[in-house]
């Protein structure tokens, strides 16, 4: 009996007493998916390069950018950004700035001419790509990346597509075209310009390709009938797009009406207006909020001193003046006419109604399906014919260059698991990060960062580009905005507030585990998760 | 504000960590070697706030004077859970004492550090006593304002979860009003606790003008740490109280610890301020201005407030207290002095 008086015991820890016990919900660690990679049609997995974006490692994290999409600096320019649109820093302020932070990214990129890996192996297979758009590049970066011999074969004298021949310079400047087109080259991958594929089951047998990935766009512009008097100058949308790619400016005049309420209705029209029109005109049969235009476009195009005649449709076309009748939605939300009529003087009128895909090179394929004009895919992105994969403005889309990437991206899966005799099975999708999920009061208040916008004048008279990018500083602010929902950013949240010390941490990058034999299961670390990462599981028994 | 808030750094300074920070602007609870002054395995019930505070306080005063620190706690809640014979979860030199005495008997270790300094010990050890709000306010109240007046060389930590809650949830003098406690049930004419009485003690530890009072809650790490470390900096008597919800006595589920706690600050329910020599020096200032009701409804203690016909009178009352703490520490406007 050496202890002190009154000790019968030696000292021991609480440790001992395994509280693990006592717990009814467990909690784990989980994934969610983050709604702007929900949203985002390209795939792109925007919160996990924001991540590295946000410590200021702008190379990994345009590394992480390209594991999806090879074309960020388009991208960061043309996107219409559903993933901002989902973004749930939209219920703490506004939404984080992706595409902003997409364009910085694209634009250092090109600034220190970070090139893409070549491919690990070759597979000895050849693919035939045919057409140098959005999607037939995508499907070639992604085919190149799996070892596959890639080559693009395209009818026009330039790479781009649409987003050339269809997106005017001050949207997308031609040189952030070719340096992105020309990394993806690079890696090894052929393009033939000035090559129009007239068969493709012919071109395929010529140049031996084991798989094709037809992206040819859509590049006929619809007509509509409107009685015209001889003189008038009726031309279509993307022929005037297409020829200020060429020596030839279109000529049309002082006083342009466009007809149409899509993207490139508007695009036409501030071209007009950059042309030197005086008036550059939408008529459109519905109201703007029913315009398949995107409403910021349409917004820029009202600041350049475009005016719109909502609810209208040409009736005639006579030389200098058309005629235009007014119309109202009636209670299904439709367009009716109202009789009542209007003069409006003009030079030329411009049909943007839509575009058309020449099918011309399909023609003798056998198990095609056409319908609507568009070509029919599985859910594989293959035609009615084993090893002619699809995509583009070409299938049923919504046609976007963002929809365009993620079309070839998933073709080339496909493609890549048709060529090995397997199928492609995409991993389960994770739980959707909704905001409910996450607890924002942990994050700073962070205003949106704004683009800086060219000065008017200079919008209505140059070519110039008008959305500008941000520098350095302001992208690491916008990135800091992310709140990373459902997915960790080891805030040490969960290790600092569990009253028993049952999280461990597990050091940088390495997140944190649960131990279990001392988490009473109270929860505290999944309500104060900020981003949403932990769940709260029921014990078995 | 007891510290220089970092912003724009995705979550700033509210989370505990944050990547992005250097690793000298992080808290103590962000370490991966923290001191884990009280220890997994204590018998504290599921997101004890209580539990919580002590382990965010104790590290930060650990981590202050390099682990040189001695603890005395009063008998209650926290003694209970951590200690039961012969098994401890605390990881400092920690001594019980009876429920009323523990600034008493911190005032005897810190007159007998002071003597062994003078015989040459070398290290500086220092001194925290911590209690509950029963054994400060209540019990323990005359010892400690003795140690208050005699402006001894100790700091002095009340966990105020507003109750006796170890012994079945007792009304205490830190009892809220028109809260259901077992000895102020909700029946009668003026159901829960009654308006009127109890005390502050805060207020009452300024009014001695000692050199430093701060309260805290176990909402907000960063500012808490701060209000340690500085207090850990003074030499004589300091005062710290921290707010720490009792999801077993409030009737809040066991996950709603800290959000209660941010709840009691956004609302004004409870000020969270310091103060040096009796003079209020900084506030935190609520962030997202919220009615008590967001405070009150989610706690069944206060539960007969919201029941068929809501007590809207009462409510209104814990409202005008709530706002007079919002007047009088200038909760709104960042408690620019």
């Amino acid at each position: 009996m050496d202890k002190p008086f009154a000790i019968t015991l030696d000292p021991g820890s609480s440790l001992a007493n395994k509280t693990g016990s006592w717990r009814t919900f467990r909690p784990v660690y989980l994934d969610r998916l983050p709604p702007c990679n929900a949203a985002c049609p390209a795939g792109e997995n925007i919160q996990g390069w924001l991540y590295h974006a946000e410590s200021g490692d702008y190379e990994q994290a345009w590394r992480a950018l390209t594991e999806n999409n090879p074309l960020p600096a388009i991208m960061g320019r043309v996107c219409y950004h559903p993933c901002q649109g989902a973004c749930n820093r939209q219920f703490v302020d506004s939404a984080v700035g992706i595409n902003a932070v997409e364009r910085f990214l694209g634009d250092e990129a090109i600034k220190r001419g970070w090139a893409f890996g070549k491919p690990m192996k070759r597979s000895g297979k050849r693919v035939l790509v045919v057409g140098a758009g959005p999607s037939g590049l995508s499907a070639a970066y992604h085919l190149a990346r799996y070892g596959h011999a890639v080559e693009i074969h395209e009818a026009g004298p330039f790479a781009g597509g649409m987003m050339r021949f269809g997106i005017p310079k001050y949207r997308l400047p031609r040189e952030v075209i070719e340096a992105e087109v020309q990394r993806i080259l690079d890696m090894g991958v052929t393009l033939k310009l000035n090559t129009k594929v007239a068969n493709i089951a012919d071109a395929m047998k010529a140049g031996h390709f084991d798989a094709a990935f037809l992206a040819v766009g859509a590049h006929i512009g619809k007509r509509a009938f409107i009685p015209a008097a001889d003189a008038t100058r009726i031309v279509d949308a993307i022929s005037v797009l297409r020829s200020m790619e060429g020596e030839e400016k279109p000529m049309l005049g002082r006083r342009v009406v466009v007809y149409g309420g899509g993207n490139t209705a508007i695009d036409v029209a501030r071209t007009a207006k950059r042309m030197g029109a005086e008036e550059a005109i939408i008529v459109y049969r519905r109201t703007r909020e029913k315009a398949p235009a995107h409403d910021s476009e349409i917004e820029e195009a009202l600041q350049e001193g475009i005016m719109v005649k909502w609810l209208s449709t040409i009736k005639q076309a006579d030389a200098g003046e058309i005629t235009i009748e007014k119309m109202a939605l009636d209670d299904k939300g439709f367009p009716q006419p109202t009789g009542e009529f209007e003069k409006l003087a003009a030079d030329s009128v411009v049909l943007a109604l839509g575009q058309d895909v020449d099918l011309g090179l399909l023609e003798g394929v056998p198990g095609l399906e056409v319908k609507n004009g568009v070509v029919q895919v599985g859910p594989n992105m293959m035609t009615g014919h084993a090893g002619i994969f699809a995509g583009g403005d070409m299938v049923p889309s919504e046609r976007t260059v963002t929809v365009a990437v993620g079309h070839g991206k998933k073709a080339a899966r496909h493609i890549d698991a048709w060529l090995a005799g397997e199928a492609y099975a995409p991993p389960p999708k994770h739980e959707v990060a909704t905001f409910d999920k996450l607890n924002s009061w942990y994050y700073s208040e962070a205003p949106h960062q704004v683009r800086p916008v060219l000065d008017i004048i200079r919008r209505q008279s140059t070519f110039e580009e008008v959305v500008q990018g941000l520098d350095e500083g302001n992208t690491q602010f916008e990135a800091r905005r992310c709140l990373s929902c459902g997915n960790c950013f080891e805030c040490d949240n969960c290790y600092g507030v569990c009253p028993d010390n049952a999280v461990i941490k597990l050091g940088p990058g390495k997140r944190f585990q649960f131990n279990y034999d001392y988490c009473k299961g109270c929860g505290v670390c999944a309500t104060e998760c900020p981003c949403g990462a932990i769940k709260m599981v029921p014990e078995e028994n | 504000m007891s510290f220089q808030p970092v912003k724009f750094y995705q979550t700033g300074t509210f989370t505990v960590g944050n990547r992005l920070l250097p690793p000298e602007e992080r808290s103590v609870q962000a370490q991966a070697k923290r001191y884990n002054s009280i220890n997994s395995g204590h018998r504290a019930c599921q997101g004890c706030g209580e539990a919580l505070g002590a382990r965010y306080a104790i590290d930060a005063a650990m981590e202050a004077v390099d682990g040189q620190l001695i603890c005395a706690n009063a008998t209650g809640c926290l003694e209970v859970f951590s200690t039961p014979y012969p098994e401890t979860s605390w990881q400092v030199p920690w001594i019980h004492s009876l429920f009323g005495n523990t600034a008493a008997v911190a005032t005897g270790i810190a007159a007998a550090l002071k003597v062994k300094k003078q015989q040459g010990e070398p290290r500086n050890i220092r001194v925290v006593a911590q209690g509950g709000d029963g054994g400060t306010t209540d019990i323990g109240f005359g010892c400690l304002s003795g140690m208050f007046e005699r402006n001894d060389d100790v700091l002095y930590i009340c966990y105020d979860n507003g109750g006796y809650m170890n012994t079945g949830i007792q009304r205490s003098s830190a009892t809220p009003p028109a809260a259901r406690t077992a000895t102020t049930m909700a029946v009668g004419a003026e159901p829960g606790n009654v308006f009127g009485q109890g005390k502050f003690v805060p207020a009452i530890a300024m009014a001695h003008e000692i050199p430093y009072v701060a309260t805290a809650t176990v909402a907000d790490l960063r500012d808490l740490e701060a209000k340690v470390r500085r207090a850990m900096e003074i030499r004589g008597a300091r005062y710290i109280h921290i707010l720490v919800p009792c999801p077993l006595g409030w009737g809040t589920a066991s996950n709603e610890t800290i959000r209660i706690a941010r709840l009691a600050k956004e609302t004004g329910m409870f000020p969270v301020f310091e103060a040096e020599h009796g003079e209020v020096k900084s506030v935190l200032a609520i962030r997202h201005p919220l009615p008590v009701e967001e405070y009150l409804k989610p706690q069944k203690r206060y539960a007969h407030l919201f029941g068929k016909t809501p007590q809207v009178e009462v409510i209104a009352r814990l409202q005008e207290l709530a706002d007079r703490n919002i007047r009088k520490y200038g909760l709104l406007d960042g408690g620019e002095r």
